[in-house]
């Protein structure tokens, strides 16, 4: 059986004919997983017991003739920073590598419940913090169409393995572009949904006013269903949103005859040419499909790096509080009072981009510094989000790319902490704002590797965003 | 020169983070070109601009409010099971105040 291209329609049609059963897709994925997963570091730890027995429950409704669920027999890949009940979570840190965490995640309960198969954890950038994957504690990941590249980050072992075919879909978390960036450097599709449309309980939290926890997948459909399985209001998540969650599948209907799109001129001043070209073939294609694309502007874009690194970091400095030596299995064997236990633990614990995030974040928040830098930045959040609202009051979607460049070498920027945050200019917008927005593959460069394009699309309109896309893909793969 | 040393040191401190020496004048360096590049949200206009601390959208109030009612809880058990030292039900740490 070969997994490696599987999706979800065709493990459902599979298995409704009983080609295979979900226990022997299972352990063909399990088997093809493990064997590849040497060659990029994807996955941190496997769970085979987890997966068969979840696809031994799958097999039992198919036999008691009962609805197995929308992804019945699906092999899921989840983000090692969304927790796993009895399942070792360490949000790719030295400080969590022995954590078994008492309770699931909603996502996993709910994609489980749904007939998923968890095949295991994927690597990440430490706490989510990175955007080359090079910040895990654990070895950096390998990008399967570039070995010698970053899958990008901090999703990158959740994009690599979906990329490879390790997994159908996978989990990934976003807080300033985690899965869009390294769904684009890898050739996927990476959602980031509205904020608050997928419950957060379970994810470890990294900055609380932007995380979200989205989808990866090979296709804007398999995005699409894994988004409506996850999605919805979450008593554990007062965050999440009451809003129905419609059928996503049912906007894929190729119907973007007359969609307005904006084209934002500030994301595309800094392109390599050749991603520069792609989006504008890209964006071609759009209008081809009778979309109609207009110029716009997003004056405040400019100051969207600074603005997130404060607040990122500032909710970091808080949310990582936690680690101290108290609760969470790691503690320095230099702990001779409260306060060197506290100190070296975390001293010893965290790795260089979490103790850089630490330090901003605690600077940017200390005292006499609050008004200038925390206050400033959320008063510029509100002026990044309100240029949205006013694009959406004359577009339907936007339209821009995920990165300014395709993946690049490890090690390349890694010295770099400036740049590296800079490179994340066109995503972090999006996540400021709390609107949906994702990437689709938009071709490859002559080096063959995969750019993707960004649509950005109003609060709660993940439909619009999705038909586009939908379209998109398909006019690509013509 | 936006942050010193001496200002790392501090800011390491109100972090309860230990820092080597080399550390130190890494995360000036790094730190110092960070904050170099956040100067200019100097140059923006903010005035009469509310702060936005969450993502806002059309909900009513008390749409993400739960029920109020009991629910069985993790247990000291379950509670303490990550903890690197605990004894009797409770966390362990070293001795905090001396005798």
């Amino acid at each position: 059986m070969e997994t490696a291209s599987l999706s979800v329609g065709q493990i459902r049609q599979g298995l409704q004919a009983r080609r295979f059963s979900a226990v022997e897709l299972a352990r063909e994925a399990l088997r093809f997983a493990e064997a590849q997963n040497p060659s990029t570091n994807a996955y941190l730890h496997f769970s085979p017991e987890r997966a068969l027995n979840a696809a031994a429950r799958v097999d039992e409704k198919i036999a008691r003739g009962e609805d197995p669920g929308a992804l019945a027999g699906v092999p899921v890949a989840v983000k090692d920073v969304i927790v796993t009940k009895g399942l070792r979570t360490t949000c790719g840190s030295r400080l969590l590598a022995g954590y078994i965490p008492p309770y699931d995640a909603t996502a996993v309960e709910r994609l489980e419940a749904a007939g998923g198969l968890v095949l295991g954890k994927t690597n990440c950038d430490e706490f989510a913090m990175g955007s080359s994957n090079e910040n895990s504690a654990f070895g950096p990941v390998r990008n399967p169409l570039a070995p010698d590249r970053v899958p990008g980050g901090s999703s990158g072992g959740s994009a690599a393995a979906v990329a490879q075919g390790t997994a159908v879909v996978a989990l990934g978390s976003d807080t300033g572009g985690s899965i869009r960036q390294p769904a684009s450097f890898c050739g996927v599709v990476g959602v980031t949904p509205t904020y608050g449309r997928v419950s957060r309980y379970g994810l470890t939290a990294f900055a609380s006013s932007l995380d979200h926890v989205g989808p990866l997948a090979r296709s804007v459909r398999d995005a699409a269903l894994l988004l409506g399985v996850i999605a919805g209001r979450d008593p554990q998540d007062a965050t999440s949103a009451a809003a129905p969650v419609p059928d996503y599948t049912q906007s894929l209907d190729g119907n973007v005859k007359g969609l307005k799109l904006g084209l934002p001129r500030e994301y595309l001043k800094d392109l390599t040419s050749e991603t520069g070209d792609l989006i504008a073939a890209g964006v071609a294609a759009l209008r081809k499909l009778g979309c109609e694309v207009r110029d716009i502007s997003l004056p405040a874009t400019d100051y969207a790096v600074a603005c997130y690194y404060i607040i990122a970091t500032a909710e970091a400095s808080s949310n990582l509080a936690r680690y101290d030596g108290v609760r969470y299995t790691f503690r320095s064997a230099s702990s001779g009072t409260l306060s060197e236990m506290y100190r070296n633990t975390r001293g010893e614990g965290f790795g260089a981009e979490c103790k850089r995030r630490i330090m901003l974040g605690t600077y940017v928040l200390s005292a006499g510094y609050y008004d200038a830098y925390y206050l400033k930045a959320q008063k510029v959040r509100a002026l990044i989000a309100r240029d949205f609202a006013r694009a959406f009051e004359e577009v339907d979607a936007i339209v821009a790319p995920v990165s300014p460049f395709p993946a690049f070498k490890l090690g390349e920027k890694i010295d770099d902490p400036l740049a590296m945050y800079l490179s994340d200019i066109y995503t972090i917008t999006g996540d400021l704002a709390g609107i949906p927005c994702m990437s689709v593959p938009c071709g490859k460069t002559a080096g063959g590797l995969p750019v993707g394009m960004q649509i950005l699309a109003r609060h709660f309109d993940e439909p619009n965003m999705f038909r586009l896309a939908d379209a998109f893909e398909r006019a690509s793969a013509n | 020169m936006k942050i010193s040393e001496e200002q790392v040191r501090y800011v390491a401190d109100l972090a309860n983070l230990s820092l080597s020496e080399p550390e130190v004048h890494k995360l000036q360096a790094d730190l110092d070109e960070i904050l170099g590049h956040i100067e200019r949200l100097k140059d923006i206009d903010t005035t009469d601009v509310e702060p936005m601390a969450q993502v806002l959208y059309d909900a009513a109030e008390n749409d993400t409010w739960r029920a109020d009612c009991e629910r069985p809880p993790l247990g000291t058990h379950t509670a303490l099971a990550n903890a690197p030292q605990s004894g009797d039900g409770y966390f362990k740490v070293p001795k905090v105040i001396e005798r």
